[in-house]
């Protein structure tokens, strides 16, 4: 069982500062950023234009697509199309 | 109900509202754990900012893709600082193949601060229970490590009276954390 005297909570306390706030909100837009992602691969599936697009210049082909190319999509849609 | 209170959910709670889709669960699971994560690569395995920015992003994708996967929803601490060592590591490890350096990481110093952070979660954990106005002041003045002054400013309440307050909150969130402690004891 641990017990704390307030000095110790104090510097407890002190090791948790927040994460900076950019990266708490991007981590809190990731339902988003799925929803997106899932729109892509499907779009992708059935649309081989789309899909050599995406090989060619993934970036551009998820902006010209009209969606918001975020770390997290581009990161997965290249998996994807690595692993392809 | 005492004044400021704030009803806190469990960890296993809170993922259980995550798995059911919850629109405001998963905000409040990044919340709950950011400063978890971030110490972790930061303090634990002292990753510079940018390499820590790539691994926060992506403990909380894995998060979001595997919690499904969580064999129980009370393990979800240990689940992620699990899945943040890891990733520290190959973080580090890619590093090290890109920059060679005679720089080791010893995992016993690593092990140690994730047990101190644990702690501190706990208390940040009881910090929360004791609730506004206590917690936004020991944050300021811990965390985010602003002036009496500045807390005083922020809070419309006169600097002359913030190191009462803090000691006085330091000691309400002892007491609410010997009281979960002794509750958690076995008989």
């Amino acid at each position: 069982m641990n017990v704390f005297d307030e000095e110790q909570i104090g510097r407890l306390l002190r090791l948790l500062p927040p994460a900076p706030e950019g990266w708490v909100r991007a981590a809190q837009e990731l339902p988003a950023a799925r929803a997106t992602l899932d729109e892509l691969v499907a779009r992708a599936e059935q649309d081989a234009a789309f899909r050599l697009q995406l090989q060619a210049d993934l970036e551009r082909a998820v902006t010209a697509a009209g969606y918001e190319p975020s770390p997290y999509v581009v990161s997965r849609l290249r998996q994807l199309i690595e692993a392809d | 109900m005492v004044r400021g209170m704030a009803v806190e959910q469990t960890d296993a709670q809170l993922v259980s509202r995550c798995r059911d889709g919850d629109a405001g669960a998963w905000n409040e699971f990044v919340e709950r754990f950011s400063r978890y994560v971030y110490a972790i690569s930061s303090r634990g395995f002292r990753l510079a900012q940018h390499d820590a920015e790539d691994v926060f992003q992506e403990v909380f994708a894995r998060a979001y893709e595997r919690l499904s996967e969580l064999r129980s929803d009370d393990a979800v601490r240990p689940w992620l600082a699990q899945l943040t060592r890891r990733l520290c590591i190959d973080r580090l490890r890619l590093l090290a193949r890109d920059t060679p350096s005679d720089a080791e990481l010893d995992e016993r110093d690593v092990d140690d601060v994730l047990t101190t952070l644990d702690d501190a979660m706990d208390v940040r954990s009881a910090l929360d229970k004791v609730g506004d106005p206590c917690r936004e002041i020991l944050d300021r003045f811990f965390c985010r490590d602003e002036s009496y002054r500045a807390i005083g400013e922020a809070l419309d309440i006169p600097a002359g009276t913030i190191a009462s307050r803090i000691s006085r909150c330091l000691e309400k969130v002892r007491i609410e954390f010997d009281g979960r402690e002794g509750a958690s004891r076995p008989s």
